[in-house]
């Protein structure tokens, strides 16, 4: 059918300048943080709310998928237009509506960046919690699909601890809000429900969000390991102890070559395992902690513990943490990402069963996760112009996620799932809890066009993916 | 002329092959460079950020897309300001990747615009006479009023054009062939690059480098077979004519033995750290452009390591620092600057949002790309403002030039000055008043 009256349509919405069609436009919207790539045969990127629910309108009336996109730094698929269809970018959407300091919230749109949203209030002594290691790009409106993260989840929890209410396009073009500006709207948890969908929902275009106080101390220390197995088990003591830490991340040999490869911060080239560790609080009580973590982390056979003496230092050392994916770059062409869970006590099992993995596949991890809440991030380096090499990385990476199983834990926590993990989603729940979601899902979007194909394993029941997407490259269907 | 018709009428088949570079495969797409570009910013399209332009020559390099206008507009609406390098966790040359990639797909814009350029960069910039008889008709041009009588008969766009053209200096730079002898104990022994601009636009700052290098024991030459140093044309598309340059400058400099060459316009101190990748493939040069390429310093990184010497008077001022994206992302230099405005006592620095962001001028970007460059240029005209700044320091001519009319067209009414006058003032204050005590 010919999508013509609906790109004269959609023009006549966002204007000539932002509505895509050719392929040298389009293209780049084919992938996003992720190894995926199916090019989308529209683009749009509106400007305000009405044009994108006139877009959604548009959709819905010509029966075309709808692909919400933020930054594109997700990094399981999640804007990667499975079926082709529109790519609706919220890019555009970014202006900070409102900022209440006396209650604390903030309301945004969802292209502002993760970052910005803590720059507009940090003079003031405020910050926006959930920190993603992308925040200096991503959007919050990706944050809200995907529940995102971060370092510091640890202390203050996920993207839905901190989001109070959202506005958004629904599947005919209605806009509603979700929750609202102050805690605990009455009746079902409608927000909650949102936040994590995924995109598959509708379009969120306004997002309420809580801000934090900035704490009065904040100390951060990097100790360095000579054993893998020795640092996992200080993770394990460091709360053990009693100490509850904002954020406690772990980087190993490899992942450090790659960050100071990259774009260098001074970590310790021939380390197995660095540990981050960082605490705040109350000045005594920053005080206290700052030392018992040293001193578990000496007592456990770190090699240094090194404190940083000032923000400058501190700012450094997460610059290196942060960048870590983005820096992968710099050992290997691609990266694969996996994002399993297990609870805190197994990382040192975890730890052995991925570097067995690699062994047994021949193919290099890089480790650098949330030790903390016992998240793990291992990136399987590769190069996707050697025949038969992604096969063996996909292998690999389901391996990780059916050792973290194995080990009482989850698949993701933070990453999504989106075309990723969607065959293994049948690992953690029966056919009825799926059916049950996917219930939900169509309570929402009835046609199944909000961003198709994802979330959901292939096939399931009651129609909910129309047809198999045709265009997704062999290798990376999984 | 020739060269650019040539180009139209080859297959594109050997520069697709030539397109597949090595460095694209560093970029893994984790996007962090997005909201660090100036285009990206201000229109938040993809393709116009450095991820969409790397996964643009990627997907030509692969065939996917084919090298026609719209591809090109997309390679040409970057400045090349490089802040992207500097955000990028995995170290992607972005600059070589859209160098080499103009290279092969040629200069930008219409036909005639593609001479005139091709023109100015193979028959201007190389020749130092040409183009000093060039900025002279321009002088007589400003000067004896043609310029009033012709400039509202242009149509508007020559108009606005024209109306960027900066005034010509009343007398130009023309360095002495001997050696320039230091002040004082002996420290150094420097050769500077007097530049193509720079002589003929801003001859009191050349002058001013070479009094604050020998206040602070330099020897300084100016090896006398230099010329342009051939950046304008690398960001361009053009590589034969800057070869050449490149090649005449280190046969120039490496004859005069020094320990360093020193540059005082950002843009050209980062192509001629580069030389080295320029050359990187000449089997005479290759060696000899490493050798040179690593002893190029910006006079802000060189005097700021030497560690400046003499007394200084004080200067009342409050001033901002914007960041030159060839010294800031091209060089990696930004702490040297500042600590040498803050030895200057009595003077105030008041950093702005977003310093290291590009201004607009980007060489010829503000000729080739009016919009975007004034879109840029406001905005940062408005961080100057919120900084209440007397005046703004920018130690690069294009810089300069691009703020001066920022100033004039948005306001604030601030002074630019580059960081050579304000510590050659310093000094000068100095001497004066003490040749008025004794």
């Amino acid at each position: 059918m010919s999508r013509d009256p609906l790109i004269h349509e959609l023009r006549a919405i966002v204007g000539k300048n932002y509505l895509l069609i050719e392929k040298e436009d389009v293209i780049v919207y084919e992938q996003d943080g992720s190894i995926f790539q199916v090019m989308p045969e529209i683009v749009v990127v509106p400007g305000d709310v009405d044009q994108v629910a006139a877009v959604v309108k548009a959709a819905k009336r010509a029966n075309v998928p709808i692909v919400p996109r933020g930054s594109g730094t997700g990094l399981a698929g999640g804007a990667v237009p499975a079926e082709g269809g529109i790519v609706l970018s919220l890019a555009r959407l970014n202006r900070i509506l409102k900022i209440d300091l006396q209650n604390r919230i903030a309301l945004v749109e969802p292209g502002v960046i993760n970052i910005d949203v803590t720059k507009a209030v940090v003079r003031d002594g405020y910050f926006y919690a959930p920190d993603p290691s992308s925040q200096v790009a991503c959007s919050i409106g990706g944050n809200v699909a995907n529940n995102s993260g971060g370092p510091h989840t640890l202390a203050y929890g996920v993207t839905t601890n901190h989001v109070l209410g959202v506005e958004v396009v629904l599947d005919d073009g209605q806009i509603v809000w979700l929750g609202g500006e102050v805690p605990d709207t009455p009746g079902y948890d409608l927000c909650g429900i949102f936040v994590g969908s995924e995109g598959t929902m509708g379009i969120v275009t306004k997002v309420a969000v809580k801000l934090m106080q900035t704490r009065e101390s904040v100390r951060t220390l990097l100790a360095i390991f000579d054993e893998m197995d020795v640092a996992t088990r200080t993770v394990v003591d460091i709360t053990a102890a009693g100490i509850i830490p904002a954020a406690l991340e772990m980087m190993d040999r490899t992942t450090i070559e790659a960050v100071e490869t990259g774009s260098p911060v001074g970590f310790p080239r021939d380390a197995e395992a660095v540990l981050l560790v960082e605490v705040e609080g109350l000045l005594e009580q920053t005080e206290r902690s700052m030392n018992l973590a040293r001193t578990v982390c000496k007592r456990n056979g770190a090699r240094e513990v090194r404190v940083a003496k000032d923000d400058a230092e501190r700012q450094l050392l997460w610059k290196g943490r942060k960048g870590a994916f983005g820096a992968m770059g710099a050992l290997a062409p691609n990266y694969y990402v996996q994002d399993g869970v297990v609870p805190r006590s197994k990382l040192p099992e975890i730890m052995k069963r991925v570097a067995e993995i690699s062994k047994q596949y021949n193919l290099r991890i890089a480790n650098v996760f949330h030790a903390g809440d016992g998240n793990l991030h291992p990136n399987i380096l590769f190069d996707m112009r050697t025949p038969g090499e992604l096969d063996r990385v996909i292998e690999a990476g389901a391996a990780t996620l059916r050792a973290c199983i194995e080990l009482g834990g989850s698949i993701t926590g933070e990453h999504g799932v989106g075309l990723e993990k969607k065959a293994y989603i049948g690992l953690l729940f029966s056919t009825a809890d799926l059916e049950a979601m996917s219930r939900v899902r169509r309570a929402f979007d009835p046609d199944g066009r909000f961003n198709p194909a994802k979330l959901f394993p292939t096939p399931v029941s009651c129609g909910e993916m129309r047809r198999q997407p045709a265009n997704i490259p062999a290798g990376l269907w999984i | 002329m020739n060269d650019v018709a040539q180009n139209q009428d080859r297959s594109d088949q050997p520069k697709i092959a030539a397109l597949d570079l090595p460095e694209l495969y560093r970029c893994v797409h984790c996007g962090l460079c997005l909201n660090q570009c100036p285009t990206y910013r201000a229109l938040r399209l993809e393709p116009e950020s450095p991820r969409g332009r790397i996964h643009l020559v990627r997907a030509a390099a692969e065939g996917r897309i084919e090298l026609n206008q719209r591809f090109q507009d997309h390679l040409y609406l970057c400045l090349l300001c490089r802040a992207c390098e500097t955000a990028c966790p995995s170290g992607v040359q972005y600059g070589r990747i859209a160098e080499t990639a103009r290279e092969i797909i040629g200069p930008p814009g219409s036909n005639l615009a593609r001479a005139v350029l091709t023109f100015v960069f193979t028959q201007l910039l190389p020749y130092p006479r040409r183009l000093k008889l060039a900025a002279t008709l321009l002088r007589l041009y400003q000067r004896t009023g043609l310029q009033r009588v012709i400039r509202p008969l242009l149509p508007e766009r020559l108009r606005k054009m024209e109306s960027m053209l900066p005034s010509i200096s009343p007398r130009f730079f023309t360095p002495d062939s001997k050696t320039l002898p230091a002040i004082g104990a002996r420290r150094a022994k420097v050769a500077m690059l007097n530049g193509c601009v720079m002589p003929l636009m801003f001859s009191d700052i050349n002058e001013a480098t070479v009094r604050v290098l020998r206040r602070n024991g330099c020897d300084v030459v100016f090896p006398s077979n230099q010329s342009c140093c051939g950046a304008l044309n690398v960001h361009n598309g053009e590589s034969v004519a800057a070869k050449q340059m490149a090649r005449r400058n280190i046969d120039a400099f490496l004859d005069a033995d020094v320990d360093a060459v020193v540059v005082n316009a950002a843009g050209c101190g980062a192509a001629m750290k580069e030389y080295d990748h320029l050359l990187r493939d000449d089997p005479i040069y290759a060696e000899k452009a490493k050798r040179f390429s690593s002893i190029v310093k910006d006079a802000a990184q060189f005097l700021g390591d030497l560690g400046l010497v003499g007394k200084f008077a004080p200067l009342k001022v409050t001033v901002t620092y914007q960041d030159p994206c060839h010294l800031a992302h091209g060089q990696r230099v930004r702490t040297q600057p500042r600590n040498l405005l803050k030895s200057i006592p009595g003077l105030e620095l008041k950093e702005m949002e977003g310093s290291d962001r590009c201004c607009g001028s980007a060489g010829i970007y503000n000729i080739t790309h009016p919009e975007m460059s004034q879109h840029l240029l406001k905005e940062k005209m408005q961080a100057v403002t919120a900084t209440q700044a007397e005046a703004v320091i920018a130690p690069n001519p294009g810089c300069m030039l691009q703020l001066r009319y920022g100033s004039q067209q948005y306001g604030p009414e601030v002074k630019v000055y580059h960081l050579m006058d304000l510590l050659d003032r310093s000094y000068s204050e100095a001497e004066v008043s003490s040749s008025n005590e004794a």
